[in-house]
């Protein structure tokens, strides 16, 4: 038996101590494999047309839509050109603006929920009647509407390429941050008035304190998870934008342009329009896993 | 006793699986609820009392939880291999329970009445307006004033203590034989505590109804029961009458479960330290070989952590298992 | 006799309840209704009451967690109403308080270590993050946890033993009072013991003074010297423990006193046993709030007039019509 003095010490100490977020994240197997699909295709965009470099867009009447074979890994379009070239050069917009269109997103939704959550009062309410009213309008006018206000004017400061790419990723992470920002308010409202949070405020700790410290810590779970969706849709609505002439000009071959101009053809040609698709199935869901997984390595009390 | 007890459990190990291994919450229980009884199961939080009360009817989630083996016998049958369905004849009709939360358990969507007559009609095969008669008059019973009229209320125009008199009239609607009462009390302010405990105390004489409490406070059970089954980490560590258990406990534990109880001293209290019991409960996935308390006991010795000792029985009412302890009143 | 550390005076705290889908109504609960009490350094008052009696919200009014309505609170001196920012920052270090629920009281995401180093940084006490670790191993050390516990999460703990990290936060700035808003009620009973146990252990040896909270009067007995009774937001007795005890005067006291369930079988006392529930706090009775539940009112004046405290002995204040 142990002396009086250390009649509360306890049993804690003979079990293994808790995992690092790292190893929390390295059990979780599917975020792992997720992680490793989505360095690939990354790494593959990147570095891949530096490897395959067969033009875009070198036209080859003769090849049109021609199935997989060795001279076109992927099989060609409608005018014979190249898809596996098409997917790994377009494949940079579109992830770019995946991720790019998720952090305006998941950015402007923490920053409203987090103030609208921690303000009490008028404040609160016209920025949730601001989120009713990005909710209930309409996106596709909308995003149309902006485009063609604002497409020639940023054409003209920052160039074609870029201008397009700006606007695009503002109007589609711009348009989606409403449910984010609700969860985010949702969360706040209950962590704040949790006894953690009371205890900080009792020590004396800022505003900012309680926040950076005690409630996004504990609020981050389902924005996470809300941000990976946000990526599967961001990279959709680009292929919507595309399809409707609003985009990158016709001759950008991201992954939602190539799906667009190969449905026609899915009867004939089927090939055209199932590599886009997985590649961005593939995005999409290894996206989630990692979420999946970075969700559980956040939290110290997931043991698995 | 020679004829059958009301129930009996015979060495209950219920068990679930888990992310990190079997967590075996019942490690061999038995004991024996008379007729017309109270037997209070006492012990604190994850000591098995409460799984070892929603294994008899089978109200443990299965998966993950799972009676790995041992006996319940209600009235001689045994319980544990008796499919669903044979199980709801049964619940409510012979066996009933109440929860520790009053506010989680009623539907807020229908009306108290509506909820008592429903279960009424299912198990008594009353109609429509005798159920209700039969409602009202449950509820007069558990001591809602103006019964007749707050038959048709909802659940949230009740306080918590009148919450809990109308689950208790509802167990109690289909005379159900044996009452599980799972920490009945526990969520009340004292005041209403000390009513609810004298209804149940009141019911319990006039339909003759035997009641399992389950409940960690010592002074509730030297209230309200009769006998008395302590629990800990799976296992009974002691059983006897009340008075007995109260005049000379045997097991360590019980000794200073006991022991810990603050007692009212006329306010001399404030200079005295609280006997306490050193330590905390052990990891339910551990299983050691010998007593489940020596790590914390004061008696311990190198025999107690090799083997699980047999229970002794003082006399035919207490029997406890420890290797080295005898019974003996505590000092003041 | 020097002056009390914490004096409150008719605090008072009121919440207003909206009514309807544009209610501005003027209904409010009166959650705290002109309370007043002292508190000695070094010493313990024991709140009781049971739920909605607005015994938390007094605790938490003082450390202006929440704003009172109305009243004064005076802390070493200082009125605690009147302070500014740094006043009031100041007055952190002074006052601490310890939670109900050591499962919802820590930080799930934060180690044991940063959870009480917290405490230090924000107040600058220390001077490096070393020194500051140097301090935390104390700390755990002094509530009876292993300094290496500092590395682990709240969730590896049993409730008992949060409740000793909820106090090592709490004494990490160094306070001179502690808010103790029941701090044993959600344990088991021989933990609760311990956890009494640790607390008075450190008021002997550091001289705190607490405000210890409870719902019923069986544990504040082992720690209080003077003990104060609620009942629906107004403080119905005051007294020292034994007086308390040993001769109680308002009969809600008595009633409190005779519903603890006594651990000796046989010895069925009579209860002073009250009839009904408790009112609901939005729509109390008039006059004396405890009138419609009360087994010795006669006077008509107990329906109509709130009454007032009137000592009644020695340091023995009750607010009763019928008594003192």
């Amino acid at each position: 038996m142990a002396g009086p003095s250390h009649q509360t010490t306890l049993t804690v100490a003979d079990e293994p101590r808790a995992p690092t977020s790292w190893q929390r994240f390295r059990k979780h197997r599917m975020a792992v494999v997720g992680t490793v699909v989505l360095g690939l295709l990354v790494a593959l965009v990147l570095l891949g047309p530096l490897i395959w470099n067969v033009p875009i867009d070198k036209i080859d009447f003769r090849a049109r839509l021609a199935m997989p074979s060795a001279a076109h890994p992927l099989g060609t379009d409608d005018l014979g050109q190249d898809l596996l070239a098409r997917l790994l050069y377009g494949g940079r917009v579109s992830l770019a603006v995946g991720f790019a269109a998720m952090l305006v997103a998941v950015v402007i939704g923490t920053l409203v929920g987090a103030v609208a959550g921690m303000s009490r009062g008028p404040l609160d309410a016209f920025l949730m009647w601001l989120t009713d009213l990005f909710l209930a309008l309409p996106t596709l006018p909308l995003l149309l509407l902006i485009i063609y206000l604002f497409r020639d004017a940023l054409k003209g400061l920052v160039g074609p390429e870029v201008g397009v790419f700006v606007l695009i990723i503002a109007v589609v992470g711009g348009l989606r941050w409403m449910p984010v920002a609700r969860l985010v308010r949702a969360q706040f409202l209950t962590i704040r008035e949790r006894e953690f949070v009371e205890a900080a405020r009792a020590l004396g700790a800022s505003r900012l304190r309680q926040v950076v410290l005690h409630i996004l810590p504990n609020a981050l779970g389902p924005v996470i998870v809300a941000g990976t969706i946000s990526v599967a849709e961001a990279i959709i609505a680009e292929s919507t934008l595309s399809f409707l002439g609003l985009g990158f000009p016709p001759d950008t071959p991201t992954w939602g342009r190539i799906l667009f101009d190969a449905k026609d053809f899915l009867s004939i040609a089927p090939h055209w329009a199932l590599f886009p698709g997985l590649a961005i199935f593939l995005t999409v869901l290894s996206i989630n896993f990692i979420g999946d997984g970075l969700r559980d390595a956040l939290d110290p009390r997931k043991v698995r | 006793m020679t004829t059958t007890p009301l129930l009996e459990i015979r060495d209950l190990h219920t068990g679930f699986h888990t992310d990190e291994g079997l967590v075996r919450s019942v490690r061999g229980v038995s004991l024996t609820v008379a007729r017309g009884e109270t037997l209070a199961l006492v012990g604190e939080s994850g000591c098995g009392k409460s799984v070892t009360a929603h294994s008899v009817l089978k109200l443990i989630p299965m998966p993950p939880g799972q009676i790995t083996s041992g006996q319940i016998l209600w009235q001689g049958r045994d319980l544990v291999p008796l499919s669903i369905r044979e199980m709801n004849r049964i619940r409510a009709r012979e066996i009933a329970i109440v929860f520790q939360e009053p506010m989680t358990a009623l539907n807020p969507v229908y009306s108290v009445g509506e909820q008592i007559a429903e279960v009424v009609r299912q198990h008594m095969g009353l109609g429509r307006r005798a159920a209700v008669d039969r409602a009202v008059e449950m509820l007069d019973m558990v001591g809602i004033p103006d019964a007749r009229r707050r038959v048709g209320d909802y659940p949230h125009q009740f306080s918590g203590g009148m919450r809990q008199r109308v689950m208790i009239a509802m167990a109690l609607a289909c005379e159900p034989k044996l009452l599980i009462a799972d920490e009945p009390t526990t969520a009340l302010d004292v005041t209403i505590q000390a009513q609810i405990l004298d209804m149940l105390q009141d019911m319990k004489e006039r339909l003759g109804t035997a009641i399992l409490l389950i409940t960690h406070d010592m002074g509730v059970v030297a209230e309200t029961a009769e006998r008395a089954v302590v629990m800990y980490a799976g296992r009974v560590v002691e059983e006897g009458t009340v008075d007995r258990l109260f005049s000379a406990p045997a097991h360590p534990y019980t000794r200073g479960l006991i022991r810990s109880i603050p007692r009212l001293d006329g306010g001399q209290g404030r200079h005295k330290r609280l006997d306490t019991i050193a330590g905390s409960i052990p990891s339910q996935y551990a299983n050691p070989p010998g007593c489940r308390f020596a790590p914390r006991c004061p008696l311990a010795q190198a025999d107690c952590l090799a083997a699980q000792p047999p229970m002794t029985s003082p006399s035919a009412d207490h029997h406890f298992a420890c290797f080295h302890s005898v019974p003996e009143a505590i000092a003041p | 006799m020097t002056a009390p550390l914490l004096s409150v005076r008719d605090l008072s705290k009121s919440f207003p309840i909206q009514a309807g889908l544009f209610g501005r109504s003027k209904l409010a609960v009166h959650a705290v209704d002109r309370v007043s009490f002292d508190l000695r350094a070094g010493q313990t008052l024991g709140v009781v009451g049971e739920s909605g009696c607005g015994k938390s919200t007094t605790g938490r009014c003082i450390l202006r967690l929440i704003e009172p309505t109305g009243g004064s609170v005076t802390f070493d001196g200082k009125d605690v109403r009147a302070l500014d920012g740094a006043g009031q920052q100041a007055l952190r270090r002074d006052m601490q308080i310890i939670f109900q629920d050591p499962f919802a009281s820590l930080n799930p995401r934060m180690t044991i270590g940063a959870i009480i180093a917290e405490a230090m940084t924000i107040h600058g006490l220390g001077r490096d993050a070393a020194d500051r670790r140097v301090r935390v191993a104390a700390l755990l050390d002094r509530v009876g946890l292993k300094p290496e516990h500092m590395r682990r999460y709240p969730h590896e703990f049993s409730g008992g033993q949060r409740q000793r990290v909820g106090i090592a936060r709490a004494l990490a700035v160094e306070p001179k009072l502690i808010i103790c808003d029941e701090p044993v009620s959600a344990l088991d009973v021989s933990v609760q013991a311990q956890v009494v146990n640790l607390l008075k252990d450190l008021q002997d040896d550091l001289g705190l003074a607490y405000m210890f909270i409870a719902h019923d009067l069986s544990v504040v007995e082992n720690v209080s010297d003077r003990i104060a009774v609620m009942y629906l937001g107004r403080v119905v007795e005051i007294a020292d423990a034994s007086a308390l005890y040993a001769g109680p005067q308002h009969p809600y006291t008595e009633a409190l006193l005779s519903a603890i369930p006594v651990p000796e079988p046989g010895r069925h006392k009579v209860r002073r046993k009250l009839s009904g529930e408790l009112p609901n706090p939005i729509n109390p009775p008039t006059g004396c709030h405890f009138h419609s539940r009360c087994p010795i009112r006669k006077l008509p004046l107990c329906a109509t007039e709130r009454p007032e405290m009137k000592p009644c002995g020695q340091g023995h204040m009750v607010a009763c019509h019928m008594r003192g």
